[in-house]
Order: C-alpha cells, then structure tokens, then sequence
C-alpha cells in the first residue's frame, strides 16, 4: 500500500501528549495525561462521564490552553504555533462533533464544500464533485440539498463526518460517534470508520463511552477515570485488565462508594460555616 | 454577634460589587478585542487568505438594514407628527406655533431620527444576532468553524459589523426623512401651510452639523450593536433558557449602551 507523503516525513507518533494539566477555576479536570497516537491508528479514548475524555478532545483540537505539559501535533508543540502555522495544520486535521455541529444554515452539500471553499481555490464544481465523492464514502450522495434539520440523527453524523474527511485529514477527531444513535445505525457508523480509516490511511482519535463499539474499532485504548489515565493498551489488554475501576466500566457495576458518617456530616457542616 | 454578621454581609456585599465590576472590565475588554479583530478581517483579511465575504455582508445587510425600513419608517412617522403636536400645542402659549419647524429640523436630524433607527435595529438585529450565534455557541458550530480553520470572528462579526458600519447610516436618513415628513403632515393641518412651505423653511433651519452629528452617531451604534449582541451571543451557554436569557440581555444592553452613549455624544457635540 502506498504510504502517504506527510508520513513519510514524519515517522514519529501524529498526536504526543505530555503530562497534561488543565484545570477549571481550582479544579483540575485533566491530571497528568500522557499518550500518543501512531500514524494509521484508531486509538479510542474510554471513560465514563465526568472522567475528562470531552475535554481532553477540546484540548488537543487546540480550543483550549493547557495549563501545564505539552500536546505535539505531528511533532510540533501547538502552544509554539502562529496563526498561520495553525492554519496550515487545521488542513491536516478532521473533526467531527457530537451533535454533528453542521452548519444549520446550510444545506448539506455547502456544509461538506464549507472547507474546501475556505482552504482551496478550487472552482465551484470541482469542490461540488469532491464533496459528492466524500458524501458518497457516507452514503449522503443525493442529499445535498437537504438542511441539518431535515436530517435524522445517524444521516447528521454521516454528513459530519463527510465533512471532516473532505480535505483529505492526516488525524480525524470523533466525538462519541454512537451517541443517540440506536444500535444498528450506530454500528453501521462503526463499520464506517473502519472503512474509511482503510481507504484513507487515517489515524484516528474516537471518544467515547460505548464499550461495544470501543472494542470493535480500537487498535489501543486508552481508559481515562475522574481525569487520570487508568491504562492504555490494546483491546485484549483492557479486557483482561484487573483493575476494578476499568472492570465497573466493563460489567457496568454502579459505582457509588459506601458512605462514610463522619465525612458526610464534616461536608455537610462545612458549607454553612463558611458563612 | 451582631457587628459580626453586620461586617460579614458588608464583606459579601463588597465582594460582589468587586466581582461584578470585574466582569464589566472583562466585557468591556472583550468587546473591544472584538471590535479590534473584526476590523483586521475587514481590512486586512485580504491579504490573510481569509477574506470576508461579500456575499455575507450583503445579506447581513439584507437583513439588519432593508428589513427593517417599515418599522423605522412607521416609528418615524409618528415620532414627527408627535413632536409636532406636541411643539404646536406647547408653543401656541406664545404665539410662536410656526418656530415647531425649525425645532422638527433641529431635533430630528441630530437626535430622534438616529435614535429611532438606533433603538429598532437594537431590537431586531440585536436579538436576532444574539441568538443566532448563541446558537452555534452551544451546538458546538463555533467549534467547529474554528477546527475548519475559520476565524468566528472573521465569519460572523465582520460581515456584521460591515452591514451595520453602512446600513445605520442608510437607515438614520430615512428616519430622518419621514419623522419630517411626518411632522409636516401635522404641520400643514394645524398651521395651514403647505408641504413645500414646511419643506423650505426646514431645509432652510438646518445646517451641515445637524445631518453630520445624527450621521456620527449612527456609526457609533452601528459599532456598539454588534460588539453587545455578538459578544452575548458568544458568551452564551445553558440551554435553551441560557439562549433566551443572552438574547434579552443583548437586547436590553443594546438600547442601553445606545442610549447612554447618545447622551455623552450630544453632550461633547453640541458644545
């Protein structure tokens, strides 16, 4: 298979994350992650709600400073870059968004064309043909002329995500892609990403808390708990883990902690003596 | 115990009025980073590779200006012909009914005529703004723009700006125009004179300063409306209710600032 030029120039990881810190107000919500991404790779980001996976995706499509450690982004720290230095990375990058986030005043076919339209100079037709092409990959074709509002939930997640791959990305960022979808649709989704992770030679960040669809399309996992990374590791590896967080996560066992008196009554009284 | 509760609420009370003018120095910051950005796109974009689109702005326009000529020319309307009651009935103590032209003139071209304009648009671009980008706020649309590598900014407060910088202008004339016309209505029935009369002796009570205040003005609204609704429509967050609350919001501090900073530019322009 031919390898493609902007790996062949950097045979290092695509995504390197360094001690990450980012807090909000007083409260860290991400403590210390480390991970990187190998190009190809579709590596799954797990953990219940609350655990920091959004937010670790905010922080690495660059919405957000880090407070503390290092993202690389095809080798390049993103905190160093200029704007246009971003600019030119944005190009390399798909995202697609939980809810879709499809532009709501355009139909879908200018949604897809949307980036071509501001990265390219490529004449009208030739950005309708390329984005028919991507919308063809998602089964969309023939739905140009439909709005985000005409769309079901699974055909707005297809679309989204013929709008993230449309520029041709190195990495492509997908945010809980199963969510609100019912469980036929939501595995068609799985099948193509692994589709198109095979046709494009993408590496690809999946967030999510799905196990089912995790399991199936992970080459690695990495599991992250109340802002830490519990492990990182292959399928297997995280099916076979011993560590009782992650196996709540497996079995979906509840996990409140037994109440303890005195701390409950000492959190209690606290607020009110503040005042 | 008592002095202590005392000294704690005066505490909380101090804290808050801290905390609020706080956030007003951050507001008042952010929406002058605003104006400052959207102003590069305009002028510089060009040359960034990220020019703004024509397109855009001539349907902002479309939508803050043309739309808006029926109201404005309505409120105008009747805003004239009160006046004119009003000047007719108060002056004619004195004898002096015919000088409510040269007061129609006067305090139309330089105040009502813009503030007319001024406070519509408020209304229905400042809300309509507000809710629109609050929108894309919360359905993650801004986000979105910004990993595609579009500025927010450069895509949605320029064109904006752009369309009000030229409409507010257009349509402070036309209150003008019809808050005169208006008055004259009134005019030719109460004093009996005719139209063209009314017309010459308020050309002839109007010098260029008038028009030019009304006209300065109408850019500083132009200005302040979209830095008010699309920094509220940037900030907003909370659902549904957090949508509706930033588009009252806009609306209110839109006619506020508006108004606040009609009077501070009447004061310094009148002198």
């Amino acid at each position: 298979m031919a390898v493609p030029v902007s790996r062949m120039t950097s045979p290092g990881p695509v995504i390197e994350v360094r001690d990450l810190v980012t807090c909000y107000g007083d409260q860290k919500i991400l403590d210390g992650v480390s991970l990187t991404v190998e190009p190809g790779e579709i590596m799954v980001i797990m953990g219940g709600s609350g655990s920091g996976k959004s937010t670790l995706l905010r922080y690495l499509l660059g919405l957000h400073r880090a407070d503390g450690g290092e993202i690389r982004l095809f080798g390049k720290d993103i905190s160093t870059l200029s704007s246009r230095e971003w600019m030119a990375l944005r190009r390399k990058i798909g995202v697609s968004f939980q809810g879709g986030a499809l532009f709501n005043s355009m139909d879908v076919g200018e949604n897809v064309r949307m980036p071509l339209r501001e990265h390219t100079s490529l004449d009208e037709n030739t950005m309708r043909i390329m984005a028919r092409m991507k919308l063809e990959v998602v089964n969309m074709a023939g739905f140009e002329h439909l709005m985000p509002a005409q769309l079901s939930g699974g055909m707005i997640k297809r679309a989204a995500l013929a709008r993230a791959i449309v520029m041709d990305p190195a990495i492509l960022f997908f945010d809980e892609p199963s969510a609100g979808l019912d469980p036929v649709v939501a595995a068609d989704l799985d099948n193509l990403i692994l589709r198109i992770r095979d046709a494009m030679q993408v590496s690809m960040v999946v967030v999510t808390h799905e196990l089912e669809s995790a399991f199936k399309i992970a080459d690695r996992i990495t599991v992250l708990d109340r802002g830490r990374i519990l492990m990182i590791g292959t399928v297997d590896e995280v099916r076979g883990s011993d560590n009782p967080r992650i196996r709540n996560l497996l079995t979906r066992t509840s996990e409140d902690e037994p109440v303890d008196a005195d701390e409950y009554l000492r959190r209690l009284t606290e607020g009110a003596r503040r005042i | 115990m008592a002095a202590e509760i005392g000294a704690a609420r005066f505490r909380q009370m101090t804290e808050a009025v801290g905390r609020k003018f706080v956030t007003g120095v951050e507001d008042f910051g952010y929406a002058a980073a605003l104006l400052v950005e959207s102003l590069v796109w305009l002028l510089a974009g060009r040359w960034m590779q990220q020019r703004v689109r024509l397109a855009a702005v001539a349907r902002e326009m479309m939508s803050i200006g043309v739309q808006a000529i029926p109201v404005v020319s309505i409120l105008a309307f009747a805003n004239g012909a009160m006046m004119a009651m009003q000047g007719i009935y108060t002056l004619r103590d004195f004898g002096a009914e015919s000088q409510v032209i040269s007061g129609i003139a006067m305090s139309v071209t330089r105040e009502f005529g813009v503030l007319i304009a001024g406070i519509v648009v408020a209304g229905r671009s400042g809300s309509a703004i507000a809710a629109r980008i609050g929108t894309m706020q919360m359905a993650q649309e801004i986000d979105a723009l910004r990993v595609i590598g579009v500025s927010p900014v450069r895509y949605l407060v320029s064109p904006i700006l752009a369309a009000m910088l030229v409409m507010m202008p257009v349509l402070a004339i036309l209150s003008d125009a019809m808050a005169i016309v208006g008055g004259g209505v009134i005019s030719m029935v109460e004093l009996h004179i005719s139209m063209e009369t009314y017309l010459t002796r308020i050309l002839a009570s109007l010098a260029p300063g008038d028009l030019f205040q009304g006209l300065t003005k109408s850019l500083v609204f132009a200005v302040l409306i979209t830095l008010v609704a699309t920094s509220n429509g940037f900030n907003a967050s909370g659902g549904a209710e957090g949508l509706g609350r930033a588009t009252t919001r806009s609306v209110v501090l839109c006619i506020a600032a508006i108004v606040v900073a009609d009077m501070i530019f009447t004061f310094f322009l009148s002198r």
